[in-house]
């Protein structure tokens, strides 16, 4: 399964493969170079002997390649961070711009079974991490293998007896260095799971901050956040521990190593004893020692890293995986200037197999008419919204549309036959205008406007500090309930659409807001099949035609007088409305 | 930064001890060229073997005692800490708890959310790096320069050119690169908020069909990131090949210069040695030093968000010494004169009000956004306090007495459907602490909330998880309804709390609590004329005045305001007829 990952991620990387080729090539020249300046200084070293005994015409030559050796490596060293960059961003870029396009791609099913903020952190958190841990993983897990090869092969063509020792000492480090990763790592993971628990009483606790003083529940709260606070302390010194033990324990290897090699160098320096060594030599060996654990830490440390960055890829594919809406059938018409008659044939649907919802739904709407859908609370009234947008398909049966089957036509071109407004309001971080005009972006500034009076928002609007250029902040937060159902209906006003879909805000509004809601929904529904999830009555009554829902299922179909006469259920629900509270 | 110091003080043992340990740790690793340098020109030159072990087991022994002291060193350090974070962050939460909604209102949860968490960890953070690098890094970096120029005077000049270049370098690559890290999370933010919208508006999109224009709009944000991104790289990858470069060529300069002088013989080969580590050392402290000032400039930061909140006081305070206690036989609630506003001046959000509310009345509140509907109520239980006039709860003023029995007698539903991570019974506590199985199983009749609470497999015992996402809108608004109703306040007020219940059930919350709760005040504020046409009073807001007293027959009569409220919601006949 990892490799199949890997292939895949390697495939996002092809575009780039020019700079992956430079990274690599500029790994292995920039690492040799680096490498060899340690035995060049050694034997500029040993040109210096002692007093008078200092070969300056020897030693020139052994400086300017060491010269040219910093160059190169630095030179290469910039270019090799340079071409990572690039691949790493850029496939970063195309990865998530490629699962965002994979959003509109997907059926509502999978947006409404889903929860945002895991989709939104696979696009946001696991292709970062994606990057960090398998893009600058990689180098770093090839830089640092070459460089160990590369120490060791410089080393052995110096004195094989002290790359021995070295060897030897190999072990040590590879103890300490896996030593630590898995002690802070199993802290860490630790850590991060109280953190997150923490976390998460704070959000809720300080959100309901008003709540917490309403019940005087400070001191519970407190004491709770206490207990969760000593438990982060707790694994958070432990976590902070082991992963400082990281640089000393470093240090100290590096300096056994130093240590071992200064006394076997020098021994060997002076015995000749297995073989000669000159000072130059051991000095070459202090530096490599010096470095020594370095790579070993860096491979150990991104092998968690690429293990974080797996997991990562795979929740990102398996959001790209993800089975698309079944698309447009390629001869599909296109529906244009429907006169408004919406028929549903025996119609059965339902969101889980096991839970049956409607079934053998038959409506009928001759163009103009009104239908408003009432019924308890979580009935299914939006089922019917989902089905006549086709955002979801039927299970059986069909929906026709001026006698069209709308599995024929294209989504594009049903959906704009019908104006949605719906309770949850939705608008975009842009301006006012921006978001009226969403349906028409070459909508005129005249358009514009009219729509906005025609919905009753122009007033509104142009009190606002900047006018139709005021930008909505995130959710809309800078406008009421109301002002952005406003907006909504006239983004909908100025698409002229045959067909309406209403979604009748239950509460929450205020009143003069509500009678401008009303009087522009009055105003759209001139002449135009509309379907209204209703709560107001005096939208039921003047429908043409009630579908009374309970528990997904269409149970009486009428108009208020036929509908009251029945004494069924709709007439049970009237009653309990207006029932006085005496 | 400094007002925070005092936290450390807890901790003296670990901030002073800590960082003597790592001093020691920092001699020994500067003493090790100076070994080296010694068994080569002392050892090797002179053939003597024995010195070499001898020197060379000291060598060991520096690093094992170094270990040794570092690990004590980083325990320390993480005690401290954690110790420090821990103690912050209870304390900012208890401070943020005695705020009153006007301070919590002015930082926004979210910004409170950052300062408790993220800013304390920085915080946290940058204390380690206190007692772990700010005395040895510095010490690194200088004593290697005068390690050197005790080794030798002229040659350590080098020292004193290549260390201000490498520090220059570092300074002019990273105070250039820094400051991107906050415009990349910015444009990373920017990059979830598009995200957000098209998940959230995924039917408006398609009804509107403008896929196109979303993924232009995410392209461009994610393409902006990346510009960015490429920029940042592009500058911090000059970093190590500069420092890398100026090292060696320190390096080469002391080969040159070091010959010279060996040549002369004023300086021995074993010297160059020690000379080329010390170089190699000088670098690696300066790079520390570096994301120091990065960590600390972070830190100070965090510290001032931080000192903000716990330097705020609550404007809203509870009486000292004695508090009150209810009077018999006076109204439930009086307003006497009151005029509010947020800013504390002119214009008022609530102007001169007056009216009083008897034991077991009902009061339906009604009037548009912005009129004071909800504010009205949250001066009740002194969320916030008047600028005129007084509210007078059982006869005393509100402010006389304990938060606890004032807020006490309120049962508050508020608008947003909020319950907490728990159980349904840990949530029905919040109404009282000590309430029996009945008690609750009773609140939640009366809320309509029993039906669907009996038939979850666990009742009351049932899990509720963050903000109660397990429930429906309907469903969450009953379970507050019913936590108010646990503790049996003496005043219940609903605040706009039916909104996502169909009018059936709202219809049998209202007899229920009509029928349960006699001697209970009960305010409620709505936007349905048909939730408030029952109450034995109506106040009708207007901008901050009340334009209307009285029932619903009444204010039908001779309240204009009303009667367009009631016109906009059902025909006129349906107003008037039960």
């Amino acid at each position: 399964m990892k490799r199949s990952v890997l292939k895949r991620l390697l495939q996002y990387t092809k575009p780039y493969k020019g700079f992956i080729a430079g990274a690599v090539v500029s790994a292995v020249i920039q690492i040799s170079l680096s490498l060899y300046g340690p035995i060049l200084i050694g034997q500029a070293i040993d040109q210096c002997v002692s007093a008078g005994e200092v070969d300056f015409a020897a030693m020139i030559p052994i400086l300017l390649m060491l010269g040219l050796t910093i160059l190169g490596s630095a030179l290469f060293q910039w270019f090799m961070a340079y071409c990572t960059n690039k691949v790493t961003y850029k496939t970063v870029r195309d990865l998530r711009v490629q699962s965002y396009e994979k959003i509109n791609l997907l059926p509502l099913k999978y947006i409404d079974g889903h929860s945002h903020g895991d989709v939104i952190s696979r696009i946001v958190n696991d292709v970062e991490q994606v990057s960090d841990g398998l893009l600058q993983g990689f180098t770093q897990l090839f830089s640092g293998i070459f460089t160990i090869l590369g120490t060791l092969l410089f080393m052995l063509t110096i004195s094989p007896v002290i790359t021995l020792v070295v060897v030897l000492v190999t072990p040590l480090s590879l103890f300490v260095a896996s030593f630590i990763a898995k002690n802070s790592h199993k802290y860490f993971v630790e850590q991060q799971a109280t953190q997150g628990e923490l976390s998460g009483y704070i959000e809720e606790s300080i959100s309901g901050q008003k709540l917490v003083k309403t019940f005087s529940y400070e001191d519970q709260a407190e004491e709770a956040f206490r207990e969760i606070n000593g438990r982060v302390y707790a694994c958070g010194v432990k976590a902070q521990y082991f992963s400082a033990l990281s640089n000393p324990c470093t240090r100290f290897v590096n300096g056994v190593v130093t240590a071992a090699v200064t006394m076997i160098g020098s021994i060997c320096a002076v015995t000749g004893v297995p073989a000669a060594l000159t000072i130059g030599q051991i000095s070459s060996f202090i530096s490599y020692a010096n470095q020594y654990t370095k790579p070993f830490n860096e491979v150990t440390s991104v092998i968690t890293q690429v293990q974080t960055a797996f997991a990562a890829a795979e929740r990102v594919f398996s959001l790209l995986d993800a089975e698309p809406e079944t698309p447009d059938a390629p001869d599909a018409g296109t529906l244009r200037d429907t006169a408004g008659l919406v028929e549903a044939h025996d119609v059965c649907f339902s969101y889980t197999p096991e839970q049956k919802l409607i079934e053998n739904m038959n409506v009928t709407a001759r163009p103009g008419n009104r239908i408003a859908i009432v019924g308890p609370t979580g009935c299914g009234k939006t089922t019917i919204i989902n089905l006549l947008m086709r955002f979801y398909d039927p299970d059986s049966g069909c929906i026709s549309i001026d006698g069209v089957d709308t599995r024929t036509v294209t989504r594009e071109s049903l959906r704009k036959q019908f104006g949605m407004v719906l309770q949850e309001t939705w608008l975009f971080s842009g301006t006012v205008r921006e978001n009226i005009a969403y349906g028409r972006p070459d909508a005129t500034e005249e358009e514009v406007i009219s729509a906005a009076k025609a919905a009753h928002a122009h007033s509104f609007i142009i009190r606002l500090p900047k006018g139709y250029d005021t930008p909505i902040s995130e959710d809309g937060g800078n406008l009421s309930k109301g002002q952005r159902q406003l907006l909504c209906i006239a983004r909908v006003m100025l698409m002229d659409p045959p067909m309406l879909i209403l979604d009748e805000a239950t509460s929450s509004i205020d009143t003069l807001t509500e009678i401008r809601i009303q009087r522009a929904f009055n105003a759209m529904m001139e002449g135009r099949t509309s379907f209204i999830v209703a709560h107001r009555l005096s939208t039921i009554r003047e429908a043409d035609q009630i579908l009374v829902m309970e528990k997904g299922n269409i149970v009486e179909q009428g108009t208020h007088e036929e509908l009251l006469k029945k004494k069924g259920f709709y007439w049970k629900l009237y009653n309990s409305q207006f029932a006085a509270v005496e | 930064m400094w007002k925070l110091a005092r936290y450390l003080k807890q901790y003296k043992l670990q901030v002073i001890l800590g960082p003597l340990f790592k001093l020691t740790e920092a001699v020994f690793e500067l003493i090790v060229p100076l070994i080296t340098a010694m068994i080569i020109d002392n050892g090797v030159k002179k053939g003597d073997v024995p010195y070499i072990w001898r020197m060379g087991g000291l060598m060991l022994l520096l690093g094992i005692v170094g270990l040794l002291c570092a690990i004590i060193c980083q325990k320390m350090a993480s005690i401290a800490s954690q110790g420090v974070g821990t103690v912050l962050r209870n304390e900012l939460f208890h401070h943020i708890n005695s705020l009153s909604h006007a301070e919590v209102d002015r930082f926004g949860t979210p910004s409170l959310i950052t300062r408790i968490t993220s800013d304390v960890n920085q915080l946290q953070y940058a204390v380690a790096m206190l007692i772990r690098l700010v005395i040895r890094a510095p010490f690194l970096a200088i004593g290697a320069v005068v390690m050197a120029l005790f080794i030798d005077l002229k040659l350590g000049l080098i020292f004193v050119v290549v260390t201000p270049l490498i520090a220059l370098v570092l300074y002019l690559v990273m105070s250039r690169s820094v400051p991107y890290f906050r415009v990349m999370q910015k444009k990373l933010d920017r990059i979830s908020l598009v995200s957000r919208e098209g998940l959230s508006g995924a039917r408006v999109v398609r009804a509107f069909s403008r896929q196109k224009h979303e993924e232009e709009r995410f392209t461009q944000a994610a393409e902006d990131q990346t510009r960015t991104a490429i920029q940042v790289g592009k500058l911090s990858a000059l970093l190590n090949p500069l420092t890398y470069a100026i090292m060696n060529f320190g390096i080469v300069a002391i080969i040159w210069f070091g010959g010279i002088q060996v040549d002369t013989g004023t300086l021995e080969q074993g010297q160059i040695i020690a000379f080329v580590n010390y170089m190699t050392q000088t670098l690696l402290a300066l790079i520390v030093v570096a994301n120091l000032v990065v960590t600390f400039t972070k830190a100070s930061a965090s510290a001032a968000r931080v000192n903000e909140v716990l330097e705020t006081e609550p404007s809203v305070r509870e009486p000292e010494g004695k508090t009150a206690e209810a009077k018999e036989g006076e109204p439930r609630i009086e307003f006497r004169n009151v005029s509010f506003s947020y800013t504390g001046r002119e214009p008022y959000v609530l102007e001169d009000l007056n009216f009083s509310i008897a034991p077991g009345e009902t009061v339906g509140i009604i009037g548009g956004t912005g009129s004071g509907k909800s504010t009205l109520i949250q001066l009740i239980p002194r969320f916030y306090d008047t600028i005129k006039g007084e509210i007078l709860v059982d006869g005393v003023n509100v402010k006389e007495y304990g938060f606890r029995t004032l807020r006490g007698k309120i049962g508050m539903v508020p608008q947003e459907a909020v319950l907490f991570s728990g159980t349904i019974e840990t949530n029905l506590r919040w109404g009282c602490r000590e309430a029996i199985e009945e008690q609750m199983v009773q609140a939640l009749r009366t809320a309509q909330a029993w039906d669907f609470v009996k038939a979850l497999p666990k009742g009351i015992q049932s899990p509720v998880s963050q903000n109660g996402r397990n429930f429906s809108g309907g469903q969450r608004q009953r379970l507050t309804i019913a936590r108010a109703l646990t503790g049996s306040p003496n005043i219940l007020i609903l605040d706009d709390s039916a909104s996502a219940l169909d009018f059936a059930t709202d219809a049998a919350l209202r007899r229920a609590i009509r029928r349960e709760t006699k001697d209970m005040t009960v305010l409620i504020v709505s936007q349905r004329v048909s939730s408030i046409r029952s109450a034995d009073r109506i106040f009708v807001l207007d901008e901050g005045k009340l334009c209307g007293i009285g029932t619903h027959e009444e204010l039908l009569e001779n309240c204009g305001e009303y009667r367009e409220i009631c016109l906009s919601q059902a025909s006129g006949k349906e107003g008037e007829n039960p």
